[in-house]
């Protein structure tokens, strides 16, 4: 097949970007989206261009470096899958591609298509984690886990931390990201312990990386290739909630006692 | 150059406690002096991370990617062994042991394996504190499975994502220490090269891939957890970036390169489709459980579809070849039969390079819900990739490039032969001989980072008084300027060939000539290829852009410079390994009935081989293997 791609190109964090035009010819349809790229780049480096930059690693669908919004859709057309597996058959001969970066002001642009996420990494630096260090650990069946809490927090596990909810999301909003391990850990009976802490710090943290509120679009959950739910922003709300009541009890224990 | 493994004496069960006593010890408040760089952020890289700075290290670590939550032993499906026993079916920790020495064909180190198998017990221990989300029966305890032809059950799993789930864990406890300060993160950038200072690993260059910038960081130690080198033959289950040049770079500042061409190649995989393909994916082992691998009988029914060939012209033959272990045995062994039967023109789908993998007797015995509820995610994922129903139509499958057992020599402390370089995981050669069970990368990987080299690393800065090393220091700056000289020379090549092209070609060579089976006349024919290959990417190459900038021809340009000087040193050491053993099978040296010939003999080392400079042949040296605790004998799965 033969498409029309349009494609973000920006050289720097610093200079202005504009969308670029290129044709692809004599795509297979058993070529993923990025292998698509791929004979696109050998094009262009051929023809003495800079290829297009992307972010991508394991082409598997579970490490998380790729990701671009496919004609306005983070991800592109297919549901629970990232770019890397989204396949060429999934457009007609003859399309017309749009193709951007992540849109948020919490990930700006370093090249092309490739954009800084590093502020997930330090929402998860903010609590995202239980606090046990090596060597300390008791047996590991010592605490038996109810299959379904095991299950449910496996489900928020599933998580691969590529921002597609933040770039779906109206409001820009890691809410997604975030309530999916304040989830992962909340349902484990070693995750009790910090909790409400985690959530605290966890939200702060989300606010200061400049990430938008959550008013539950559900645009998130219908983005995420791992499909998770957004019941995880209700259970975060809640944890958040309890969090603040029992941070105001402290203090007037901490008053009085 | 001389080999010592420092293996403890004593009894095997009580080498790593008695060990443990022996080695020196930081004091705690001494250890926040030390300096220790960590590059690669994987299972390995990151729980060592994590742990050297939950003791008090300044730790810096260092990965290509954007975040150390992409390491690619997140890619890892099938599970973690350990030595549990807690289905009561027999396991432990002699058993873990012995499997893993017979499955690594009897080239690795009795002692290490050892100390392998003990600590499997205690990375579980660790990862369930962390909240890895492993797999539970209902009365809430751990669930197991056997894999990888196992005949207990010993794997921990999380559905399909175990890596993941173990890699989070890691990383969860790096963002911790990274929160305290213990941890710097450096993402985005790579290492180019190891600054080496009175003989000693000093610290190491890097370039921070967005600014292009070349940095040197200096430290007491220097950790490589960069995992294995098999995009060397361009398609491989790796992940694009996975390369060699950490452990390369190392191997010619000195660390001797230790069994190079024990590469193991994963029999289900799903096949090429085509010149763009850019990598291949994995399909769980765990398939083989239920699915059995055929061919047609005859090759003149290779082009039918699978349900026009009739039941008896099917050749299902790992079940006729290997009666006792049937579709489960080896991954060694089940890839080569499956290039057998596809030389003989009896394989399918196109081009002719693949197997089938049939569920369906699995599908009339247990129901289509059971095997959806065991391979669902597996069997959605092989529709997307290739638009075909694995409950309709049998899968097809063919070997592909996994993982490498060969990595940088270390000594039972993970050392290599450059004091003060520690190598861990992947990268490193030691546990699993010439073939690696299913389910144990994982545990290697956190066994080293988690229990090894925290300790091994203050032995080491305990018994060594090291000198402040300066920035001006003239082993510093001459390591930076090749650094630099080296990246201005590629970007002045100016050349007609994408590095794509280049590595594409250097990774047919490579699989033609040292892939699943080996023969001398190929791997001189190889010898001669590579190098007039690599001179003309060195002429030829273009590489867009500048130095200066994020600029991915470039990173993957320094790459693949590499892995041609990696490809020859593997044809090299598979040339002089005149025996077949795991992974590595010689045509010249097999049974009358087809199988791998070990030859004991001659051959139980280590191959460690050392740079002796450019233009020169590399010398090979030899640790031997000693076996006291198990006996030698030839793997039989028939």
């Amino acid at each position: 097949m033969n498409l029309t791609l349009f494609v973000w190109r920006q050289a720097s964090a610093e200079s202005p970007g504009t969308m670029e035009r290129y044709e692809a010819h004599d795509v297979s349809a058993d070529m993923s989206f990025l292998e698509m790229l791929d004979v696109v780049n050998e094009g262009l480096i051929e023809g003495g261009q800079q290829p297009i930059a992307f972010d991508h690693d394991c082409r598997e669908g579970i490490c998380g470096s790729c990701g671009m919004m496919i004609n306005g859709v983070a991800h592109g057309p297919m549901q629970g899958t990232a770019t890397c597996q989204l396949h060429m058959r999934s457009f007609q001969d003859g399309a017309t591609i749009f193709i951007e970066p992540w849109r948020s002001r919490a990930f700006p642009v370093i090249k092309d298509l490739v954009v800084n996420r590093s502020a997930l990494d330090r929402i998860i630096a903010a609590g995202g984690f239980i606090s046990v260090a090596t060597g300390g650990a008791r047996d590991a069946n010592n605490v038996p886990v109810p299959k379904q809490d095991a299950e449910g927090s496996m489900d928020a596990a599933a998580c691969i931390g590529c921002g597609a909810c933040v770039a779906a999301c109206p409001n820009g909003s890691a809410s997604l990201f975030t309530a999916a391990k304040i989830s992962h850990l909340g349902l484990l009976p070693q995750g009790q312990p910090e909790r409400y802490r985690r959530a605290t710090r966890m939200v702060a943290q989300m606010d200061e990386e400049g990430f938008g509120h959550c008013t539950l679009y559900g645009e998130c959950q219908d983005a995420c290739p791992k499909e998770i739910s957004i019941d995880t922003i209700a259970r975060m709300n809640r944890d958040f909630e309890v969090a603040t009541l029992r941070a105001k009890e402290e203090k007037v224990l901490g008053g009085t006692g | 150059m001389e080999l010592k493994s420092k293996v403890p004496s004593g009894p095997l069960e009580r080498k790593w406690e008695k060990h443990r006593f022996e080695m020196k010890l930081v004091n705690p408040a001494n250890k926040r002096k030390h300096t220790v760089l960590v590059v690669g952020s994987g299972l390995a890289g990151g729980s060592a991370a994590a742990s050297l700075s939950e003791l008090g290290y300044q730790v810096k670590c260092f990965c290509f990617q954007d975040s150390p939550r992409r390491a690619h032993s997140i890619a890892a499906q099938g599970g973690i062994n350990a030595a549990k026993n807690y289905q009561n079916d027999g396991d432990s920790i002699q058993r873990l042991f012995y499997d893993t020495v017979k499955g690594g064909d009897f080239r690795s180190r009795e002692a290490n394996v050892y100390r392998l198998s003990q600590l499997s017990v205690n990375i579980i221990d660790q990862c369930v504190a962390q909240g890895v989300p492993f797999a539970r029966e209902y009365g809430g305890l751990l669930a197991n499975r056997s894999f990888g032809g196992a005949q207990v059950s010993r794997t921990f799993y999380a559905r399909g994502q175990t890596g993941q789930q173990l890699l989070l864990g890691a990383y969860q406890a790096m963002e911790k220490e990274i929160a305290k300060g213990g941890i710097t993160m450096y993402s985005r950038h790579e290492m180019l090269d190891l600054v080496v200072v009175d003989g000693r690993a000093r610290g190491i260059v890097t370039r921070d891939m967005v600014t292009g910038e070349i940095e040197t960081h200096l430290a007491d130690a220097v950790i490589l957890g960069t995992g294995g080198y098999g995009n060397v033959f361009y398609l491989s289950t790796n992940a694009k970036g996975s390369n060699v040049t950490a452990i390369w770079r190392a191997y010619k500042r000195g660390a001797a390169f230790a069994n190079p061409c024990f590469t193991q190649i994963h029999p289900t995989c799903i096949p090429v489709s085509g010149e763009h393909q850019s990598k291949l994916t994995l399909m769980s082992e765990s398939l083989r459980n239920d699915g059995r691998v055929w061919v047609p009988r005859w090759k003149e029914d290779a082009g039918k579809k699978p349900n026009e060939v009739p039941e008896a012209d099917r050749d299902y033959y790992l079940e006729r070849k290997y009666p006792s272990f049937g579709n489960l045995s080896p991954r060694d062994i089940a890839s080569r039969a499956a290039k057998e039967v596809c030389d003989e023109g009896r394989g399918v789908g196109p081009g002719g390079r693949g197997v089938y993998l049939d569920f369906s007797d699995a599908i009339r015995r247990l129901g289509r819900a059971k095997i959806a509820e065991r391979y669902g995610n597996l069997f959605e994922m092989y529709e997307r990739i290739t638009d075909e129903d694995p409950y309709e139509v049998p899968m097809r499958i063919y070997p592909a490039v996994h993982y490498t057992m060969g990595g940088l020599w270390v000594d039972y402390n993970l050392m290599s032969t450059i004091p003060g370089l520690h190598v861990i995981g992947e990268a490193n050669f030691s546990d699993h001989g010439a073939n690696r069970l299913g389910a144990s990368a994982l545990m290697q990987g956190l066994a080293d980072g988690y229990f090894i080299v925290p300790l091994t690393i203050g032995d080491y800065l305990g018994s060594n008084k090291l000198e402040l090393v300066s920035a001006g220091n003239p082993d510093v700056k001459a390591t930076e300027a090749d650094v630099r000289a080296r990246t201005e020379k590629l970007l002045a090549a100016k050349g007609n060939r994408t590095v794509a092209s280049f590595h594409r070609e250097l990774g047919r060579t490579m699989w033609e000539y040292c892939g699943m089976a080996r023969s001398a006349e190929g791997l001189q024919e190889a010898l001669r290829i590579i190098p007039r290959l690599r001179e003309e990417f060195w002429r030829d190459v273009r590489i867009p852009g500048t130095g200066a900038e994020l600029n991915q021809s470039l990173e993957q340009a320094g790459r693949v410079a590499d892995f041609f000087e990696l490809a020859e040193l593997m044809c090299l050491d598979a040339l002089q390994r005149e025996e077949s053993c795991g992974g590595h099978f010689r045509v010249e040296y097999q049974t009358p009935d087809g199988e791998a010939m070990r030859r004991d003999d001659e051959f139980a080392y280590v191959a460690a081989w050392e740079y002796a400079g450019v233009g020169r042949s590399p010398i090979l040296n030899k640790e031997s293997l000693v076996f006291e605790n198990v006996a030698l004998s030839q793997r039989s799965y028939k």
